[in-house]
């Protein structure tokens, strides 16, 4: 433990049953950020037929609030992206355990549809687990007496619109940008626009579908970390939304609330770009453990 | 734009009668398939002892409870949040599904393909786009579950729904050709380079 940082025990028990609520909240609740976007695509949208699946879906999200029902039928495939932070005492296999139990405790309960089927098989265990499903992943920050745990039901649809490109140093960042350009095209109306496309950029193969992964699930607003990143979320950002594929597939100006970059270091040799995208039911929840109790938001 | 209604089933002439762009409404029956659903009923050569003739299908796999069977809960499941999946994964099925069951009427979305398109033509059928998810409004039209067969596929059993006012549902591909899914997309193709040369890249 490093010197001078209290530490904070975990209780394995409220783990659990934060990420049974965390799963059944995202389903339900659309973040604040993205209902804003909804109001900022529809305030700029030009087609007729692009407006109202837009209106359609602004009343989707107040229908699932006032019936307190879901907003998508698709459970999606669970993930839990759990940071901790300094002084934290748990054991890593426990926290694991707890959060497969709520996922599944989530499922039975509520009960929520499972999506989740071994892939050779495809028997569905009725628990939305699997094996290495719910997607866990663990990563630290130097926040004192905290753990987060951000809950991401990642739907199919959307999903199913990943690709991954190993370009080659020659093909430069023109090469990143046609390949952008041209998944968003190929995906068209399949992966619900308007969306959030996701962009890694760099790294190892995996690594950069990852990087798309973390681009397609984060806030709107929010910018890349590395002004090159930016200045490409910002092109993209634009260019995608002149292609006039809009709402469903079937034609406007809101194909996209944004394009997300995430990038990483890469080999001398490599340029590899992978596409994640993120459908317009881009939910989320996230609970803070601190020493004062779970706050629980998005 | 025309607006229809229709009571389940239909026959050839009222779905020649739509067209892309038209808006449909749907009432009594609907019928709920998915990837499972017609693997099995197409490559494993399983049967339903539900008359999809005349009908339409939803391609779906809903939430529900399994409860008591009642007579609002006729196959005892409660449905909870019903909506629609991206049809491109069973384009495949759409010939058959008219050929063999007599489908009239395939509601999805992200829209289905040229192979679907020609059953439709040939056959006299339609696709009515549904707007994916937004399943907290579609599952208000759904009245009940009236049955389900093939159950042990759970959640993508054949589901027979009762529906009231289902819809506005787009004509997004109709029995004479037309796709509104196409248009964009040919048209969406013909903006690539312009999108492109807004950053630079000549194409």
């Amino acid at each position: 433990m490093r010197s001078g940082v209290k530490s904070m025990k975990i209780d394995l028990d409220a783990v659990e049953e934060t990420a049974k609520l965390l799963y059944i909240r995202a389903l339900k609740v659309l973040p604040d950020d993205i209902k804003d976007g909804f109001q900022r695509l529809d305030a700029a949208e030009t087609d007729a037929t692009g407006k109202s699946i837009l209106a359609t879906m602004i009343r989707n999200i107040d229908v699932a609030e006032d019936t307190d029902n879901l907003l998508c039928q698709d459970t999606g495939i669970p993930i839990y992206n759990i940071t901790i932070g300094r002084g934290v005492e748990v054991d890593g296999i426990d926290l694991k355990t707890a959060i497969r139990k709520g996922c599944a405790r989530a499922t039975k309960e509520y009960p929520l549809r499972s999506s989740v089927v071994h892939p050779v098989t495809r028997k569905n265990e009725h628990t939305s687990c699997g094996r290495r499903v719910p997607v866990i992943n663990v990563d630290f920050s130097g926040a004192e007496q905290e753990l987060v745990i951000e809950m991401i039901p990642k739907g199919s649809g959307s999903e199913n619109g990943s690709f991954l490109k190993m370009c080659i140093p020659a093909d430069g960042v023109a090469g990143i940008k046609t390949f952008v350009i041209d998944k968003v095209l190929e995906a068209g109306g399949k992966v619900c626009p308007p969306t959030i496309v996701g962009v890694g950029i760099g790294g190892t193969a995996d690594l950069c579908m990852k990087m798309a992964k973390i681009a397609a699930t984060r806030r709107l607003g929010s910018v890349c970390d590395d002004r090159e990143g930016a200045k490409l979320e910002a092109e993209l950002s634009d260019a995608v939304n002149t292609l006039g594929i809009g709402p469903q597939g079937l034609g406007g100006d809101s194909t996209s609330f944004a394009v997300h970059v995430e990038t990483a270091a890469t080999h001398i040799t490599m340029n590899p770009v992978a596409v994640n995208i993120q459908c317009h039911s881009a939910r989320r929840a996230k609970a803070t453990f601190t020493p004062t109790g779970v706050e629980i938001g998005v | 734009m025309t607006e229809h209604e229709f009571t389940m089933p239909v026959s050839e002439d009222d779905v020649r009668k739509l067209r892309i762009g038209d808006h449909v409404v749907l009432q009594d029956t609907l019928f709920g398939i998915r990837d499972a659903t017609l693997i099995h009923m197409f490559d494993k050569g399983r049967k339903t002892r539900l008359d999809l003739n005349g009908h339409a299908v939803i391609h779906t796999a809903p939430n529900v409870k399994k409860v008591p069977v009642s007579n609002s809960c006729p196959a005892g499941y409660q449905s909870i949040c019903i909506g629609t999946t991206t049809s491109a994964r069973m384009e495949r099925f759409t010939r058959p599904l008219m050929e063999r069951d007599g489908v009239r009427m395939i509601i999805g979305k992200g829209g289905l393909g040229e192979e679907s398109a020609k059953a439709f033509q040939d056959l006299g059928g339609v696709y009515l786009a549904i707007i994916g998810g937004t399943a907290a409004l579609e599952t208000t039209w759904i009245e009940k579950i009236l049955d389900v067969d093939m159950d042990d596929l759970n959640p993508e059993s054949l589901w027979q729904f009762k529906i009231k006012d289902f819809g506005p549902l787009l004509v997004g591909m109709d029995a004479h050709g037309g796709s509104l899914f196409e248009e964009v997309r040919a048209n969406a193709q013909d903006k690539r380079a312009a999108a492109l040369a807004r950053m630079g890249i000549d194409s």
